[in-house]
């Protein structure tokens, strides 16, 4: 039996929700990790439920938290995992995305990022070439985002036990007082954005693993975006909210958005985004972008009269050229993320419940 | 991309509705063959902006549904065993066998790997001479001519660590059992477009003569759906059963002769056990006795083991065109994609997995 | 049913004696073989399905259904229905 309680409305009102408790899996699988549905249930049946807690529960991509005597700013918290597999990858490499992707988190939601920590894993007979490689990786990205790695710890496990090197951050920033962006935040009519191309940090990652060969080198995306979101903020304070689509795709984030704020997403297949090589990739696989992983993107939900000025500031910078808005907020079917296709006809985008699988069909 | 987006172009869509809309007098019930082309239809919402008088139904033309349980279960043992690299397409690691799945034997530290194609599977046998490498040739017609000649090259390379578990399915068979139902509603349909690039449409002749329907061989991008539709209903608006071809880029009435040839030499038809719709006679293919030391079910020797179905499950008839998922009382319930209770949940190509992935509870739930 | 995708043939060579490609799709190529579209050459198009590719791509007959929907559109068949 499977846990109803974060599938889309849609499932739950017409059909009643599932008593029994989440899924029937009694160890971990890799769709644990993928961002969409089952990650989902074990932050809700596992993880929220030892640890419940006011800031904790609202589920947010950073913590954000009143300082005693601190009046100007609340301070962003945030910790993320990094266990990508190849560790050098075209574009990038797990220190660079570690840094890339402990920064946004508190980027999009608005936090301006002051340190990092990092914590390694390393599995023993791992080359310090590529250490060094990694850890001059994460410096170069700290240094240019204006950010310090004050803090960090070192664990050995045996070989076999770990693959290569598992990297743990936490980062800390300030949020001005004011700012308020919350998933909860979005009201029909507001306009759904995406700051450029979907799915290619995932297909540059697919590509090397499946053996794919190119010329056109499939390239990750990952970038830090604290300077582009302060742009939006600084020219418009019509910002509902902003997520970083990572795993699970820009249909996680969106998933996640409609479910918090109660409402509607409808999308329009036309308008969103994709590398051609992307698009190629995706199809030789049979992968949708929707659901395929991205590091240097957001979406930002904005109210209607504010975001021609947000896409504005947005291609003004290099992170936001391909800034488009995407869809909008409705009242209808809330919770649900709804697609008009390239035919005319719609469809549902549901949280991906596991990894996405290539196919053949 | 070419190729592709012209034949998504909402354009094109919108004109041949119209023509669609235009001949279109009365109530047809039309099925489509192939998993792939659910998958569009669904996509798409093309049964959306299609007029009220066509019904589509969606036949038993998705391989990973159909593959019969106890060649999972036989699967899931090989894979069980130490020494075993199996390699399959990422459609078949979330099919529930009796016990359990691929994805769940991996999690158990089971040695199994997706693969793009039977190719790659047999590089990996060449790089791991040490390993039992097992693929898991499941498909209809479409992927023989791939499986066919892994099988060639294992031969000829003397890859003697390299075994095929093979299931392949004939799509014709399956007709002819569809249209011999007594309950059958179906009046014409959109013929598997992959399939027969491979092997023609010649054998889809006698089944137009034998039972007056027009069957119109189709693509799977909107545009060649559509198309393939209209040339249907023109069909039935004027009383006729023909066979056509719309999928003509790349259809011939023959097929791909070299394809034809290479899967004559290693396969020969034999019956199969349709899961959902149970035996279909002669309606698959196994390797031929020249290539039987490919075969994994003969290398490795697993018993067979006691298999259980849902009782619940409604597949069968999903499968025929009867009746819709959303018929079912399990669905969307305790039959999930993630909790499958059967066949057509199994794959997201099974019509009730389309469903439930886009989000189709009811009928309609999203008006245009 | 098969998931079939149309790429660009960019090179071909022999392995292990069968007829190989470096096929494009949209910018990503991949491998294909193309062992049973013997007289496929660099810039002709191909059906691959599983890393094979199961026939060339014709052109022509593409062409058909858009012409098709031209001529009837000047005859006026595809005027919506009042």
């Amino acid at each position: 039996m499977s846990d109803h309680t974060t599938a889309p409305t849609l499932v739950r009102d017409l059909l009643g929700s599932c008593p029994a408790p989440f899924n029937g899996y009694d160890r971990v699988l890799l769709g644990h990790g993928s961002g969409g549905r089952l990650s989902h249930d074990l932050i809700t049946g596992v993880f929220l439920p030892a640890l419940r807690n006011a800031v904790l529960e609202r589920l947010e991509d950073q913590a954000t938290c009143a300082v005693p005597g601190f009046a100007d700013h609340r301070l962003a918290l945030t910790t993320d995992s990094f266990v990508v597999r190849p560790i050098f990858f075209p574009g990038g490499d797990i220190g660079r995305l570690a840094v890339h992707g402990t920064i946004n988190d508190l980027a999009v939601g608005g936090a301006r990022p002051l340190f990092l920590t990092a914590a390694f894993i390393l599995e023993e007979g791992l080359s310090l070439d590529d250490l060094r490689r990694v850890v001059g990786s994460m410096k170069a990205a700290a240094d240019e985002a204006g950010v310090v790695i004050v803090a960090g710890d070192t664990k050995v496990v045996d070989r076999g036990k770990g693959d290569q090197i598992f990297i743990t951050t936490t980062a800390v920033g300030l949020v001005p007082a004011g700012r308020a962006l919350s998933a909860g935040n979005a009201r029909p009519g507001d306009r759904v954005i995406v700051s450029g191309t979907i799915g290619d940090h995932g297909m540059a990652i697919m590509s090397v693993r499946e053996g794919l060969e190119f010329e056109t080198t499939l390239e990750s995306d990952t970038a830090a975006l604290h300077e582009l979101t302060e742009a939006m903020l600084q020219a418009s304070d019509g910002i509902r909210a902003m997520r970083d689509p990572t795993r699970g795709g820009v249909s996680s984030a969106l998933n996640e958005i409609a479910i918090a704020s109660n409402v509607g997403v409808e999308l329009i297949e036309t308008t969103i985004p994709v590398r051609e090589p992307v698009r190629g990739a995706c199809e030789i696989l049979g992968l949708d972008p929707l659901y395929v992983a991205n590091e240097g993107k957001l979406v930002a939900i904005v109210a209607a009269a504010a975001a021609d000025v947000v896409v504005a500031a947005m291609r003004e910078h290099p992170l936001g050229r391909q800034a488009s808005i995407i869809g909008e907020i409705t009242s209808e079917h809330p919770r649900t993320v709804v697609l008009r296709s390239v035919a005319g006809g719609a469809r549902v985008v549901p949280m991906l419940a596991g990894e996405q699988l290539p196919r053949i069909c | 991309m070419k190729y592709l987006d012209e034949f998504r172009d909402g354009r094109t869509v919108k004109r041949l509705v119209r023509a669609i809309e235009r001949r279109v007098t009365r109530r047809w019930t039309i099925m489509e063959v192939c998993g792939g082309q659910t998958h569009t239809i669904v996509k798409y919402g093309i049964d959306e902006v299609l007029p009220d008088d066509i019904e589509l139904v969606h036949g038993p033309g998705c391989p990973v549904c159909v593959t019969a349980l106890e060649t999972l279960d036989r699967a899931h043992a090989i894979a069980s065993r130490p020494g075993v690299t199996f390699c399959s397409f990422g459609d078949m690691l979330r099919v529930p066998g009796s016990r359990a799945d691929l994805l769940q034997l991996k999690s158990q530290g089971a040695d199994v790997r997706i693969v793009y194609s039977p190719l790659d599977a047999l590089q990996v046998a060449a790089a791991n001479p040490t390993r039992q490498v097992v693929f898991f040739a499941i498909g209809f017609e479409t992927t023989a001519p791939a499986n066919a000649m892994a099988v060639a090259m294992a031969a000829r390379r003397g890859l003697t660590n390299f075994s095929v578990l093979v299931s392949h399915v004939l799509v014709p068979p399956a007709i002819a059992a569809i249209l011999d139902a007594p309950d059958n509603r179906v009046q014409a349909f959109l013929g598997p477009g992959h399939v027969c690039t491979v092997v023609g449409y010649a054998e889809y002749e006698p089944l137009v003569l034998r039972y007056r329907v027009p069957i119109v061989v189709t693509g799977f991008e909107p545009v060649d759906m559509l198309e393939g539709i209209l040339m249907t209903v023109e069909q039935l608006e004027a009383g006729e059963a023909r066979l056509e071809n719309q999928y003509s880029r790349v259809v011939a009435r023959e097929g791909n002769r070299a394809s034809v040839a290479l899967i004559h030499e290693i396969f020969e038809v034999c019956d199969r056990k349709w899961r959902g719709v149970g035996a279909i006679p002669e309606s698959g293919w196994r390797l031929r006795e020249a290539y039987r030391d490919f075969d994994a079910e003969r290398r490795f020797d697993v018993k067979t083991i006691e298999t259980s179905e849902s009782s619940v499950c409604i597949s069968g008839e999903i499968l025929r065109g009867l009746k819709k998922p959303h018929d079912c009382p399990a669905f969307g319930r305790d039959c999930t994609p993630d909790t499958p209770l059967g066949a057509t949940m199994v794959s997201s190509e099974g019509a009730c997995a389309a469903y439930f992935h886009y989000g189709r509870m009811a009928q309609p739930v999203i008006t245009t | 049913m098969c998931l079939g995708i149309p790429g660009r043939v960019i090179e071909t060579f022999r392995e292990h004696g069968i007829l190989m490609g470096k096929v494009d799709f949209g910018g990503v190529k991949k491998r294909v073989c193309l062992d049973h579209v013997a007289d496929a050459a660099p810039g002709d198009y191909v059906l691959v399905h599983v890393g094979f590719a199961l026939a060339k791509i014709d052109e022509s007959e593409a062409h058909r259904v858009f012409e098709f929907l031209d001529s009837m559109e000047q005859l006026g068949e595809l005027d919506e229905i009042p």
